[in-house]
């Protein structure tokens, strides 16, 4: 798709473990479930992405950071495929491929939760996680099957919370309903989950809950991405820190590389004095 | 990169710790989904008081009535559940029914000499068509079912106006059809009113039975046996009570007992349509549909063609009502008030426990409120209150049914 990329804006170039270039396949690493390279989004004049390059590894997170209108969720609904980029490439497990609707992500693997979740407050748990894929029998609900499954895929994520399973997600806690959303993310055999703003609307011990579950699902070889306002949150669960800034992405590296400070820096101005110094393990 | 190690099980939220509380657990019954509680009660108590207050309301003779007066609310309701399980409501069910009743008629008629068993599924497919009408307009201009509905309300009236003054009679047609008239005013011997209560009450506690099995084999935490023993006791006694007031006679110049037919087409639809909504796909997308749409069709449910699905259960079931309507009044007339039908088949589910808002409700809901409408309409008669005292009671009730959902609503979501 890129015939010509780019050249790489100097603040890419200084930053992130990422091979910069945007060249193709070659520039893949087999770590790396997920891999764009010179991604570019625009919504008539206006350009919400420039020249975003970005790897994913598999078993763990990796915090999507910066401020509003950075393009972090241009970048996530690319990669769930509510739209196509302008322009770049898109790997899956080393291969290019085009993602131009939420159906063909979701058959590759990449789930989706966004903020809003997407839950039915009158359906209960085991409902709620099989909506759109019921188990049958005799083309009849298979309630019993779904009930099992939905207890194992809680149990695995150590959701210990919930009460029972036929309770109504209407009568859940904040914390509650998201592991269900996740939980419901992972029950479709997603390698990749995306969780937009977990923890926006929670309280501390709900917030607790659900940094937990991103570990675990981390911890279970799922390649986690999150976007996160709360710089705490993301210390706290993060492997890996990708800034935005403008519509581009300034740095991106292993969260050891920065901290409090120079996160705050390079979201508010989209350059730190203080990171390029410490990374850039490609040169 | 440190993980968040806290106690998960110290985290239960506080309405966890109040479950335990003997008042909350109540409370939930009262308010909750499946709660029957609020509307079995207030029946009872319409019962208890014009049993107090008229004698002659627990007859035999005066039960069977109500049973048969109140069909028409019964179905229309069910048939309004489909619709406000989506969050949408159909304002024509009244008229489509009277659509579909004349239909049946006057193809039986003398004017058209047609056999019952082409007449009366023709007039289901007419009644099916004109809710799948409505839905294609509906889903096709994405407008809101009230509108739409409303001008398809007035649509038919003319329709059937037209129609009925179109045979020459002078504003009414009469049944001709001896099939017709017997949907309900023909009664099972009773010996075949004992078989059916006994093989439908038999059939209802092995599935009970069953399923609570099956869970318990699967390791998964069934229903008390205690429970589940209950309601097969009064299930039983329910149904002992049904056939001595059915098989009972109740003409004080001729010999008429068993159960009117009215009933067991209630009970199938309302079987088919409890079917429908627990055990397949079909129904779990209405619930889910109204509960959240949005959500729905990200789970990738075809939101339009389940809303076109419901919309055709319902107007299956309006064309069962409008049969059962003419068969009960021998006829169809231009006088037909479709308007306040349709209001009463609305007020029925709600006042049973479907709620207005979309996603809660089930068949079973229609039935009990069209039950207490038609108790309030026989018992207000047979105290000689008049239309305006019997109005304003509905009005009550129906008021109360919707602040009661409107709580349940609310105690539904608070938590959190």
């Amino acid at each position: 798709m890129t015939s010509a990329p780019e050249p790489p804006s100097p603040v890419t170039s200084i930053t992130g473990p990422t091979r910069v270039g945007g060249s193709g396949a070659d520039a893949f690493d087999p770590e790396h479930l997920l891999s764009m390279r010179g991604i570019a989004k625009n919504f008539g004049a206006v350009q919400a992405l420039r020249n975003v390059d970005i790897d994913i590894p598999v078993g763990e997170v990796t915090a999507l950071i910066g401020d509003n209108g950075a393009g972090k969720s241009t970048l996530i609904k690319a990669i769930s495929g509510i739209w196509a980029p302008s322009a770049g490439q898109i790997f899956w497990k080393g291969k290019e491929v085009h993602i131009h609707t939420p159906r063909t992500a979701t058959d590759l693997g990449i789930a989706t939760v966004y903020q809003d979740l997407a839950l039915c407050d009158n359906l209960d748990i085991v409902q709620n996680m099989y909506l759109g894929m019921e188990e049958t029998r005799f083309g009849l609900l298979d309630e019993i099957k779904m009930e099992l499954a939905t207890l194992k895929t809680l149990s695995d994520l150590s959701v210990t919370t919930v009460k029972s399973v036929r309770q109504l997600v209407g009568s859940l806690s904040g914390g509650q309903r998201q592991a269900v959303a996740v939980a419901r993310a992972v029950m479709r055999e997603s390698e990749m989950v995306i969780l937009d703003e977990p923890t926006a609307a929670l309280g501390v011990s709900q917030t607790a809950q659900v940094l937990e579950l991103i570990r675990t699902l981390a911890a279970k070889g799922i390649a986690v991405i999150v976007i996160s306002h709360n710089l705490t949150d993301v210390f706290s669960v993060a492997d890996r820190i990708a800034v935005m800034h403008l519509g581009t992405m300034v740095s991106h590296g292993p969260i050891a590389n920065y901290d409090t400070a120079s996160a705050v820096e390079l979201i508010t101005t989209g350059e730190s004095s203080r990171v390029p110094s410490t990374l850039s393990p490609a040169q | 990169m440190s993980t968040p190690h806290t106690e998960v099980e110290s985290l239960a939220t506080p309405e966890d710790e109040v479950s335990t509380n003997l008042v909350a657990q109540l409370k939930r019954v009262w308010q909750g989904d499946s709660g029957l509680l609020p509307i079995l009660f207030g029946l009872a108590a319409l019962v208890i008081f014009f049993e107090v207050r008229s004698s002659v309301f627990l007859s035999p003779e005066n039960i069977t009535n109500l049973f048969v007066q109140s069909t028409i609310f019964v179905l229309l309701g069910m048939a309004e559940i489909w619709l406000l399980l989506l969050g949408d409501i159909d304002l024509s069910l009244g008229y489509a029914t009277g659509l579909g009743g004349a239909v049946a008629v006057i193809l039986v008629s003398s004017n058209y000499r047609w056999p019952w068993y082409l007449a009366l599924p023709l007039a289901l497919v007419v009644t099916t068509a004109c809710s799948a009408l409505s839905a294609f307009i509906i889903i096709r201009f994405r407008l809101p079912s009230f509108i739409v509905t409303l001008a398809m309300f007035l649509g038919l009236e003319g329709v059937l106006l037209y129609v009925i003054n179109a045979q020459g009679t002078g504003g009414s047609v009469s049944v001709q059809d001896n099939v017709l008239y017997n949907l309900v005013n023909g009664n099972l011997t009773p010996f075949a009113t004992w078989t059916f209560v006994i093989i439908v009450a038999a059939l209802l506690s092995v599935m009970m039975l069953r399923a609570d099995g099956a869970r318990r084999r699967s390791g998964l935490d069934g229903r008390p046996l205690w429970i589940t023993v209950s309601k097969i006791v009064m299930l039983g006694v329910a149904g002992l009570l049904l056939i001595l007031v059915f098989n009972a006679n109740r003409s004080s110049f001729a010999h008429v007992v068993g159960m009117p037919f009215a009933i067991p087409i209630d009970l199938f639809v309302l079987a088919a349509g409890t079917f429908i909504l627990t055990k397949t796909k079909a129904g779990r997308y209405i619930y889910a549909i109204g509960g959240n749409t949005e959500a729905a069709r990200r789970a990738g449910v075809n939101v339009n063609r389940y809303r076109l699905l419901a919309f055709m259960f319902s107007g299956f079931t309006t064309g069962i009502a409008g049969l059962l309507y003419v068969s009960r009044l021998g006829g169809i007339s231009t006088g037909i008030e479709g308007g306040t039908y349709v209001l009463y088949a609305v007020a029925a589910a709600v006042i049973g426990g479907a709620s207005l808002y979309g996603g809660r409700g089930k068949m079973i809901h229609a039935v009990l409120g069209g039950l207490v409408i038609g108790t309030i309409a026989n018992g207000m008669s047979l105290l000689n209150m008049n239309a305006a005292t019997q109005y304003i009671a509905t009005a009550f009730v129906l008021l109360a049914a919707v602040i009661v959902d409107s709580l349940a609503r609310r105690g539904n979501t608070s938590a959190g």
